[in-house]
């Protein structure tokens, strides 16, 4: 967070109403997205219960499972969930592109979006995946060849957020947060009843008023996966036992099995409403400058991914190699420095946060010499001088060199820094002029322009070369053995 | 808590009058974990030391704590401690000699909870410190533990084993949420040691500092399966953290001096009535309530009882908004104060002048974003006189 943040938060609670932090709309938000919304049993580890889910918000797909802790009805609930996911990712189509080396590299057009509620909801859908991806077809517990495929899926899914700027998979109660301050705290931000209250409260409610009605969970049943714990006691208790009993005497096991289905079912709806009601508010926002190209990245991911499964066939391990582990964490790192960038190149609100804190500045060109020749050299060259006056604090030293959102492709070196009431930064430029010695118009800011410029850019860092599996350091363990998942993985204890 | 009879006549008996009626709550490490998390909070101070049941007074106040228990959960955690308790806790000693490889010799296991009769906590305590000194056994089940919190003795009834490797005793913690390949929830797990590290800080008061091992043990199941899987946690700095926020909390005595004598929680139980209906008037026992100053902040809503009614009653701090938001608003603890200072409605003191300065940038900054939208600059007198 931010002063800024902060500031939109008692504004907000003034107000009783959410304020906006973002002006653009930083993540994608597909046509046609997977809502998921999984439930689980209290205190076991990762027992679906239930779940919604659908790309349709007309004609959701409700699954329950009668008895949790039941090995086999968690496989069939995990197969009927396949039975949605897979037709949905099988609409995304595959195809190549021929790289700069020759190879064939695969691509995707357009990639599936999972929508889950919150961070929890990740977490156990990380989990059915891990539980899921070993398991065999044939053998001892076999299971349909579903099972094993969508489990690989929801683990790629379900590793997405923590790639920053990537969409493939959206965590709404985040998402809205990144995009709206709330009159509460960020812990209370992760209830998508109350958060949502905040933004959108309903007609003639403020949003403080909604997010308080969204923490009664008779109103609001949570949005899971864990359940409101009086449901548990009062109503679910009942009728998983009595589902049991029916079974055991043979008698009416398909009416309260059904009535078991009708309860859960109110426990899903209104977070399945919520969903899409975030989707819309989420959509009305004009999207940032660079969320198409963020997406193109994560149809690459994915297009890379589904290559990687069907050519190989496998499970991904339960952990990474050391070679992957330190691939995987530059890449992150490289993906955030990104991600913030281009997030405040996108946006005037995001960028006042740098500037809050001297990475930028923005002011107007008091004082320009746009054809400026350095002729010091052995060529002349044209480095036109300008000078910004701002009123943001500057913390840059001459020497530093500096981007401009609206001339992305210029450098501009600072030469010197006038500290005073309004402070005045010169500044020289080179790169995005062309090759003659007078520059296009609009290449140089003009004076009385508003200029912003920013110690970050949006240059693309090469990775650099990390060795190959095979000849991973002994400091790191040396070379794995080949990846062959161990069939202790596919015989696991269970429960 | 019961207070033992080595404490301050007249604060017993003020703290009962407090508590009123009802039968008293006793601490546990979860209880004490939240009292140290937030050690500013006088008004759970009182009432921990008083040991008043918070859940039923926030429902009497009519703002019922959220926190409640699924019975699912509560029959696994049962349905798995009882697993690992059978046969004088044979799983247990299997996985600290096999796992964690610990040189346990054949251990005997004790239930300190076996006692005739229905001893107070102190003649519990007592009999738990006569027989650790004893290394007769090495496996010791429902200690009774006691230590010093705001200058009182409190008693925990820890659901925890303690054995004796070698020379120190060892913190065992069973808790059924799962680890998954080697990972569990990190949220949980430091739960678990926060709790573990008043179970050592406890122990240490019985035993002495050198007798327990900062490294305690905690028994989950393993991957989706019942089996039960060993891991150490060095709960040293959790443990520093606690001594020092237990350190911080004020004497009871000394809050008890800011109190009304005639204050009390008591909500007035029918007495022929079987259903446990309270008469006592909410009004008055909200009035009763906010005599003691509470500091409310969104993390008392997973730790304390009473989280919907402080925060009800707080509005208008900026703590309600979280610990960053207070940090990034420069420590100003007011909302109307933040307001009025940023719009330039308040003129600050010196101290907030920094705090100020942040605020104006912001307020200038958004304008030039938004347009010149027109920032709220209500007029608040009280926080006026203050900050000008
Ligand atoms: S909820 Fe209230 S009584 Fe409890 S710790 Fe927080 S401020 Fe204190």
């Amino acid at each position: 967070m931010s002063a800024l943040t902060a500031y939109a938060r008692t504004l907000a609670a003034e107000r009783q109403i959410a304020q906006p932090v973002a002006s653009v709309r930083h993540v994608h938000v597909s046509d046609r997205p997977l809502v998921f919304v999984p439930l689980q049993l209290a205190g076991e580890a990762n027992a679906p219960l239930a779940a919604i889910v659908g790309s349709d918000r007309g004609t959701p797909t409700v699954l329950t499972v009668a008895e949790p802790r039941d090995r086999n009805q968690r496989f069939a609930f995990i197969a009927d969930l396949a039975d949605v996911i897979l037709p949905y990712i099988e609409g995304y189509p595959l195809g190549t592109r021929e790289a700069k080396n020759g190879n064939l590299v695969p691509v995707a057009g357009d990639a599936p979006q999972l929508i889950v509620p919150g961070p929890a909801a990740v977490a156990f859908t990380r989990l059915l995946g891990r539980s899921a991806r070993f398991r065999r077809t044939d053998g001892p517990y076999a299971v349909p060849a579903t099972v094993p495929l969508v489990g690989r899926w929801l683990s790629f899914y379900s590793e997405r957020p923590e790639v920053p700027g990537s969409s493939l998979t959206l965590v709404v109660t985040d998402a809205l947060a990144s995009h709206w301050a709330t009159g509460q705290s960020p812990e209370e931000d992760l209830n998508l009843a109350s958060i949502l209250g905040w933004i959108a409260p309903p007609p003639g409610m403020t949003g403080a008023e909604a997010a308080l009605l969204a923490e009664d969970p008779v109103r609001c049943p949570p949005a899971g996966p864990a359940t409101d714990p009086t449901f548990d006691n009062e109503v679910l208790e009942g009728l998983i036992k009595a589902v049991r009993a029916a079974r055991l005497t043979g008698g009416g096991s398909g009416r309260i099995r059904h009535a078991l289905t009708e309860e859960l079912r109110t426990q899903l709806e209104p977070t399945w409403e919520r969903m899409w009601q975030a989707v819309d508010l989420l959509r009305a926002l004009r999207p940032g400058d660079h969320v198409a190209s963020r997406w193109e990245r994560d149809c690459s991911a994915f297009a890379r991914y589904a290559d990687w499964a069907r050519a190989t066939g496998l499970p991904q391990p339960k952990h990474d190699g050391a070679v992957q582990a330190s691939r995987r964490l530059w890449d992150l790192e490289e993906d955030q420095r990104r991600f913030a960038a281009e997030r405040a190149y996108d946006d005037p609100l995001v960028m006042a946060e740098h500037r809050m804190s001297g990475e930028a500045f923005a002011g107007t060109v008091a004082a320009a010499e746009p054809t400026r020749v350095d002729a010091s050299g052995r060529r002349r060259v044209l480095r036109p001088r300008i000078t910004v006056e701002t009123g943001d604090r500057v913390v840059v030293e001459p020497g530093t060199v500096l981007t401009s959102p609206a001339r992305t492709a210029q450098e501009a070196r600072v030469i010197s820094v006038e500290a005073g009431e309004r402070t005045l930064v010169t500044l020289e430029l080179q790169k995005g002029m062309g090759q003659s010695l007078t520059p296009p118009p609009g290449s140089v800011p003009e004076l009385g322009e508003r200029v912003c410029y920013a110690t970050f850019n949006l240059g693309y860092q090469r990775r650099p070369e990390f060795p190959p599996r095979e000849e991973t350091p002994w400091t790191h363990g040396g070379p794995p053995a080949p990846y062959v998942p161990p069939d202790e993985n596919a015989q696991e204890a269970w429960s | 808590m019961t207070g033992s009879g080595a404490q301050v006549p007249g604060t017993e008996a003020r703290l009962a009058r407090i508590r009123g009626r009802a039968m008293p709550k006793s601490h546990n490490a979860r209880t004490i974990a939240a009292l140290a998390s937030n050690p500013g909070c006088a008004r759970r101070a009182i009432m921990d030391a008083a040991g008043v049941d918070k859940q039923r007074l926030a429902a009497h106040l009519g703002y019922p704590a959220p926190f409640g228990q699924s019975r699912f959960a509560l029959a696994r955690g049962n349905a798995f401690e009882a697993q690992l308790k059978a046969d004088g806790a044979a799983q247990i000693l299997h996985l600290l000699r096999e796992n964690l490889g610990l040189p346990l010799e054949q251990a005997h296991y004790i239930d300190l909870d076996d006692v005739g009769g229905n001893p107070g906590m102190d003649l519990r305590h007592a009999r738990t410190r006569q027989l650790l000194a004893r290394p007769e056994g090495t496996m010791f089940d429902h200690p009774v533990l006691r230590l010093q919190v705001g200058g009182r003795h409190a008693y925990l009834e820890p659901d925890l084993i303690a054995v004796q490797v070698g020379e120190a005793f060892r913190i065992v913690e069973i808790k059924s949420f799962p680890v998954i390949d080697g990972q569990a929830d990190g949220g949980k797990v430091a739960a678990a040691a926060i709790q573990s590290a008043v179970y050592v800080h406890a122990l240490r008061d019985l035993v002495g500092d050198d007798k327990v091992h900062h490294e305690t043990i905690l028994i989950c199941p393993k991957d989706f399966s019942n089996q039960p899987t060993a891991q150490r946690l060095d709960v040293r700095k959790p443990l520093t953290v606690l001594r020092r926020q237990l350190s911080r909390l004020t004497r009871i005595e000394d809050l008890l001096k800011l109190l009304p004598e005639d204050l009390t929680f008591d909500l007035d139980p029918d007495p022929d009535d079987k259903t446990a209906t309270h008469r006592r008037d909410p009004e008055t026992l909200k009035d009763a309530v906010s005599q003691i100053d509470a500091r409310y902040a969104p993390g008392c809503l997973s730790t304390c009882e009473l989280c919907y009614f402080c925060r009800a009653k707080s509005s208008g701090q900026t703590a309600r908004l979280g610990q960053q938001a207070l940090e990034d608003l420069g420590g100003l603890d007011s909302i109307p104060a933040v307001l009025g200072l940023a719009s330039g409605a308040l003129r600050p003191s010196p101290e907030r002048a920094e705090a100020t300065a942040v605020l104006r940038q912001v307020v200038a900054l958004r304008a030039e974003v938004f347009g010149r939208e027109p920032e709220p600059t209500p007029a608040y007198p009280e926080v006026m006189g203050e900050a000008v």
